[in-house]
C-alpha cells in the first residue's frame, strides 16, 4: 500500500493533468463556457427555491429565513459529493481504453473524478459568497476556520467511497443504474431542503448514522447559523470514519486492481 | 549482453463469467461479504500459455502470428498493463507501450493540450513535453492543426500524433503493437526510420505485426506464437518461413473443406438438383454458361465425375506456386457403356474470366469406348498464372455438348507467386538489357 501510494505522488503531474483536462473539457464548445460553473447552481437553486416557497411553502421550517441561502449552503456541498460518486462509479468503464492500453495506477481516474468535482464546487463558492453578501450574513472567523475542516472531511469520505464505487462497477455494472436512485433517497434523508431541528425524534437516529447529514449540518451552522460552531464532536468523529472509508476503499480496490484491465 | 525483457513460463488465462451466475454473484455478495471468492471465474480461456523467452538489451524483437495467437497479451503482460496468472515477467528499464496509438486523447481539447496530457500518462514531465514539443508536432506532420480539437482530425492524424508523443518519450524499451499501418507510405517510413535510429542507440524494439517483411528486414529475432504457445523462435527469415508454411497448410485445409462442402451440396443424388437438366436445349455451345458465374451441377448422370483433385509434384494440393506443375485427375464412371463422350477443364479466376478451357473434342480425341470406372488425367507442364483464387469447371459430356455431368466452379485452387505483376497469364519470359542499362538489384534475388 505504502508503495501504491509513493507511485501516486510520482503521478500527481497526470492527476493535476486530468483535473484540468476535465474542467477544460466539460464546458468546451458551450456558449456560456466556464460561467456554466456559476450558473448551474444558481439554477439549480432557483429550481429548489421556487418549489419549496411557491409550491411547497409550508414545508420548510421556521429558523431557516433566508430559505435560498440556508439551501445553498447543503445544496452545493451535496453536488460536489453526488456528481462525485456517479462520476467515479464510470470512470473506469469509461476510461477503459486507458486502462487496457496505457501502463497508468487505475485509481487516479476515480481521485480525478471527485477532485474534479470539488473545483466545481470550489468554482461555486464565490457565487455562495456574493449570497452571504447580499443577505449580509454575519460570518466569524473563528467558524469559518472550521470550513477547510469540513472540505477535508467530505474530501477524505467522498474518495473511499468513490475509490469502492468505481472498483465495484467495473464487476456489477447494475450499480450505475442503483447508485442514482440510491443518492435521491439519500438526498432526501439528509438535511440540506429542511432543517435538522424538523426532524422528529424518531428519524434523528438515522440522521445521527448518516454522514452527509453531519456534513451538511456542519456547512449550515459555519455559514448560515450563528456562532459559536456546535457540531466539532460529531464532525471529528466523522472525521475518523472517512479515514477508514478511505483505507478500506483503497483495499478493496487494490484487491480488484488486476481484474480491471479484462472486465472494463 | 544484458536482457531486457525476460518472459518465465508465462501464462494467462482469461475468464469468461457466465451471465446468470453474475446475479448471483452479487447477491451473495452482499449476503455473505464473500466478494473475492465468488469472483472467481467460472470458465477460463488459455491467451497465453508458458512462454518464455528473453529479449536481449538493444535488439529488435519481432512476435508474429495469427489473429487470436496471444501476441497482444502478451505485450500488454510485458507492458505490465495486466498480470499473468502464472509464470514471471521481467523487464529492465523505462518501457513505452505503443499499444493504442492516442488511447488517452480527449476528443474535445486541442492537439496541444492532448500532446501535454498524453506526454505526461506515458511518464514524461511537462518541462520534458515543453522541451520536445516542437520536434513532436513536426514528427506528427500536424503543426497547422494543433491548436485545433482533436475530435476534428482525421484517423490518420490522430494516429500519428499519438505515434509521434509515444516515440519521442525516449524509452530504453519501445513495444510496438500493429502500428507500423498507420499514416500513407510516407509515414510508415518516417516510423521505421525512427525504430532504426532507436535500434542504432541501442534501446529494445519489441513489435508485434503481420508485415512479415517488416520482421525480416528490421528484427534480429522472432517469435512465431500459435494459440498462445511459441511455435518457433530464432532468426526472423526462418521463423517467417515456418509461419507461412503453417499457413499455407490452414489454408490447404481450409480450401479442401471448402471444395468438399461445394461438392457435397451439389450432389446430383436427386436429379433435381439443378437449374439445367438434360432437357435443356442444346446447342452444342457450351459457351453460353461457360460465362455465368454460378456454381453447381447438373447433367444427364449417364456418366458421372465422381471425385476431382487438383495435383501438384507431391500429391494433392490446392496451392501452387507459379509456374508449378499441376495435373487435374477426375475420376469417371458410367453405368452403360458410351460411344460419344468429350472430357473438359476450363480455369476461371475469381472475377469470373476464363483463363483457359479446353476438351478433348477441341483436340480432336475421337471418342470410341468408355465403359465402367476409369481415370483421365490432364497435365499442365508449367501453371503460368498470375497470383489468385482459380476455380474449375470439370465436364463430361457429348460431342453435341449435352452434359452427362458438369461440374460448374466446384473446386478450387490457388496460385502464389514472389512477383506481383497483374494480368491472368505470366507467360515464361527473361529480359535483357545492353550493357549500359544496370540495374542495382539483379532479378531473382
Amino acid at each position: 500500500m505504502l508503495a501504491n501510494l509513493r507511485r501516486l505522488v510520482r503521478y500527481r503531474g497526470l492527476i493535476q493533468t486530468l483535473v484540468t483536462r476535465e474542467l477544460k473539457a466539460r464546458y468546451r464548445a458551450s456558449v456560456l463556457g466556464f460561467l456554466w460553473s456559476f450558473i448551474n447552481p444558481l439554477l439549480l437553486l432557483t429550481v429548489y427555491t421556487i418549489v419549496f416557497t411557491v409550491v411547497l411553502p409550508g414545508f420548510r421550517g421556521n429558523d431557516v429565513e433566508p430559505y435560498a441561502l440556508f439551501l445553498f449552503c447543503g445544496l452545493l456541498p451535496w453536488t460536489w459529493f453526488s456528481s462525485a460518486l456517479l462520476e467515479s462509479s464510470d470512470s473506469l468503464i469509461a476510461g477503459g481504453n486507458l486502462i487496457k492500453k496505457v501502463l497508468f495506477p487505475a485509481e487516479i481516474l476515480p481521485i480525478v473524478a471527485v477532485l474534479s468535482n470539488m473545483f466545481h464546487f470550489f468554482f461555486a463558492l464565490p457565487v455562495l459568497a456574493l449570497f452571504l453578501a447580499f443577505y449580509a450574513r454575519p460570518l466569524q472567523l473563528t467558524e469559518l476556520a472550521w470550513f477547510p475542516v469540513v472540505v477535508v472531511i467530505q474530501l477524505t469520505l467522498t474518495l473511499g467511497i468513490g475509490l469502492m464505487l468505481s472498483a465495484l462497477t467495473v464487476h456489477f455494472r447494475d450499480l450505475r443504474d442503483l447508485l442514482g436512485n440510491l443518492l435521491t433517497l439519500w438526498f432526501f434523508s439528509t438535511p440540506i431542503i429542511y432543517p435538522m431541528a424538523m426532524v422528529p425524534s424518531g428519524g434523528k437516529v438515522i440522521m445521527d448514522l448518516n454522514p452527509v447529514a453531519h456534513l451538511a449540518i456542519s456547512y449550515q451552522e459555519i455559514l448560515f447559523y450563528d456562532g459559536p460552531f456546535g457540531h466539532w464532536r460529531w464532525l471529528l468523529a466523522l472525521g475518523v470514519f472517512s479515514v477508514v472509508t478511505l483505507l478500506v476503499g483503497y483495499a478493496l480496490f487494490d484487491r480488484l486492481r488486476d481484474s480491471f484491465a479484462e472486465e472494463v | 549482453m544484458s536482457t531486457a525483457i525476460e518472459l518465465q513460463s508465462v501464462t494467462k488465462l482469461y475468464r469468461r463469467y457466465a451471465h446468470r451466475r453474475k446475479f448471483a454473484t452479487l447477491k451473495s455478495a452482499l449476503v455473505s461479504g464473500s466478494l473475492a471468492r465468488d469472483l472467481r471465474p467460472e470458465e477460463t480461456f488459455t491467451a497465453v500459455g508458458g512462454v518464455s523467452f528473453s529479449v536481449p538489451a538493444g535488439s529488435a524483437f519481432g512476435i508474429i502470428g495469427r489473429n487470436g495467437s496471444g501476441k497482444s497479451t502478451l505485450l500488454k503482460l510485458i507492458a505490465g498493463i495486466t498480470k499473468p496468472t502464472s509464470g514471471e515477467v521481467h523487464v529492465n528499464g523505462r518501457i513505452s507501450a505503443l499499444i493504442e496509438l492516442g488511447a488517452g486523447f480527449h476528443p474535445e481539447i486541442s492537439g496541444r493540450e492532448n500532446v501535454f496530457i498524453n506526454g505526461v500518462m506515458l511518464g514524461l514531465t511537462k518541462r520534458e513535453i515543453s522541451e520536445r514539443f516542437d520536434e513532436i508536432v513536426e514528427f506528427a506532420e500536424l503543426e497547422p492543426f494543433i491548436d485545433a480539437p482533436v475530435k476534428t482530425y482525421s484517423s490518420g492524424m490522430y494516429m500519428r500524433l499519438g505515434f509521434a508523443v509515444a516515440v519521442h518519450v525516449e524509452p530504453e524499451i519501445l513495444i510496438v503493437d500493429e502500428v507500423l499501418a498507420v499514416g500513407d507510405e510516407g509515414f510508415s517510413l518516417k516510423c521505421l526510420d525512427k525504430f532504426s535510429e532507436f535500434k542504432r542507440r541501442g534501446k529494445t524494439i519489441l513489435i508485434v505485426t503481420h508485415g512479415l517483411g517488416t520482421v525480416q528486414q528490421f528484427c534480429d529475432e522472432a517469435v512465431w506464437l500459435d494459440r498462445g504457445t511459441v511455435q518457433g523462435r530464432g532468426d526472423p527469415r526462418r521463423v517467417v518461413h515456418m509461419y507461412l508454411s503453417d499457413v499455407a497448410a490452414a489454408e490447404e485445409e481450409l480450401l479442401s473443406a471448402e471444395d468438399k462442402k461445394r461438392v457435397d451440396e451439389t450432389m446430383p443424388d436427386a436429379e433435381s438438383a439443378d437449374q439445367e437438366t438434360d432437357d435443356t436445349p442444346t446447342d452444342g455451345e457450351p459457351p453460353a454458361d461457360m460465362f455465368r458465374a454460378s456454381e453447381g451441377r447438373w447433367g444427364s448422370g449417364d456418366a458421372t465425375i465422381t471425385d476431382v483433385t487438383v495435383e501438384g509434384d507431391d500429391g494433392p494440393t490446392h496451392l501452387f506456386q507459379s509456374g508449378d506443375r499441376m495435373t487435374v485427375r477426375m475420376r469417371v464412371t458410367t453405368a452403360e457403356p458410351l460411344d460419344d463422350f468429350v472430357f473438359g477443364i476450363s480455369i476461371f479466376n475469381a472475377e469470373g474470366i476464363c483463363c483457359y478451357g479446353t476438351n478433348t473434342d477441341i483436340e480432336e480425341f475421337e471418342p470410341d469406348t468408355m465403359a465402367g470406372e476409369g481415370e483421365v488425367r490432364m497435365a499442365i507442364e508449367r501453371l503460368d498464372l498470375v497470383e489468385g483464387t482459380y476455380k474449375l469447371d470439370v465436364a463430361i459430356h457429348t460431342r453435341e455438348g449435352r452434359p452427362y455431368d458438369y461440374h460448374r466452379l466446384l473446386h478450387t485452387f490457388r496460385v502464389k507467386s514472389e512477383t506481383k505483376d497483374v494480368g491472368i497469364y505470366r507467360p515464361h519470359h527473361t529480359w535483357t538489357f545492353s550493357s549500359n542499362i544496370r540495374f542495382r538489384k539483379p532479378a531473382g534475388d
